[in-house]
């Protein structure tokens, strides 16, 4: 297993110029960016629709790269997304999973067969051309390279600790000093695009 | 003697007119569930080259998509049925409404009838669904009542609001 902050960490310098939504590990990803005007940390707008939120940016940015910082509940809460994802198969679209087997923000109950699911397979079976799994950071390192050097759409599992939050979500450390509305309203300014 | 009027139609909506008026407004993409109404409007939309059509397992993913696109600076529009809008919920409020995202989501109203009554609870809750949401909407029933998704076009840019089209002719224009 690795810590998020780690994996966000080894992926930093194959970022490019990627619109980079970093899902749950947003509160890592912030602290690690080098472009926050490409950045969409949107929190949970609503559970499981990272993916799609992601999928229709690629849509929409043909020419530029998305990489989506996923988490294994959010996917189990919408698996025909990758159906979707899958049949429009955008090229510059690359699914990374933070795999943690629980709902950390809840406290650490477990996901549903939580240490038995094969993500990466499901993607597989949805129709991804590319997926691959780690459970260990030096070998997701070592391969990061071709996974960001290869056209997507690929599906990367990837094993993570669970950094579980207990604290009432009120009394939580806010990590995102814009609203859902700037981060848009930033991305939008940076890629040139009226809002 | 053939009727050449082009007066529209006030007994059927037909495909036709509802992708004029995506045209019209310069939609780039259909994210959508198919459902009753909408066979013949698939056909038409999927030879259309200014659509994309984006295809769902379930309507909520509708509204994290049409919010990534929104994002990134196309112009979605959704196209699901009554029974699919109210399954998307939280989709819709964290996706849509949460995100200010400016789209004509465009429903099937199954079981909808004009003297109001209905053994269809798809379309008992549909109204009042809507109405939780603090959602505007039209109902559209015929090729005259076609210009109300332009003017839900328009809303949704000015409000930045989702506005709901209501197509209150299902077994009709669509399926002929």
């Amino acid at each position: 297993m690795m810590r998020i902050a780690e994996a966000l960490q080894a992926f930093r310098p194959h970022r490019g110029d990627a619109i980079v939504v970093p899902g749950r590990g947003g509160k890592f990803w912030v602290e690690l960016t080098n472009e926050p005007n490409l950045d969409v940390p949107l929190g949970d707008p609503a559970m499981g629709g990272h993916a799609g939120f992601a999928l229709g940016l690629a849509l929409a940015q043909l020419n530029r790269k998305i990489v989506l910082f996923d988490s294994e509940g959010d996917i189990l809460m919408s698996l025909g997304m990758l159906t979707t994802i899958a049949e429009q198969a955008p090229a510059n679209f690359y699914h990374f999973l933070l795999d943690n087997e629980v709902y950390a923000t809840t406290g650490g109950q477990p996901v549903p067969n939580a240490k038995n699911v094969k993500y990466d397979r499901l993607a597989l079976a949805a129709g991804y051309p590319r997926a691959q799994a780690f459970d260990r950071l030096d070998d997701f390192d070592r391969a990061l390279p071709e996974i960001m050097g290869r056209p997507g759409p690929v599906f990367v599992a990837l094993k993570v600790y669970p950094e579980i939050e207990n604290a009432p979500i009120g009394s939580r450390r806010r990590w995102n000093t814009r609203s859902r509305t700037q981060v848009v309203a930033d991305l939008q300014g940076r890629l040139g695009i009226a809002g | 003697m053939s009727d050449t009027s082009t007066t529209p139609s006030t007994t059927a909506l037909s495909p036709e007119t509802v992708l004029a008026e995506m045209k019209k407004n310069d939609v780039s993409h259909i994210v959508w569930l198919p459902d009753s109404e909408t066979n013949w409007l698939y056909l038409l939309m999927k030879a259309e080259p200014s659509l994309t059509l984006v295809g769902v397992s379930r309507e909520g993913h509708a509204c994290s998509i049409a919010s990534g696109l929104a994002a990134g600076g196309a112009k979605p529009m959704i196209l699901i049925q009554n029974t699919g809008l109210q399954e998307s919920g939280d989709s819709l409020r964290g996706w849509l409404l949460g995100m200010n995202v400016p789209v004509v989501m465009m429903v099937g109203y199954r079981g909808w009838t004009r003297h109001g009554v209905t053994t269809d609870t798809a379309a008992t809750y549909t109204e009042p669904f809507i109405n939780a949401y603090g959602l505007n909407y039209y109902l559209v029933e015929n090729d005259a009542d076609a210009p109300r998704i332009s003017v839900a076009f328009n809303e949704a840019k000015k409000t930045k609001r989702p506005v709901v089209v209501l197509v209150g002719d299902e077994f009709h224009g669509f399926n002929r």
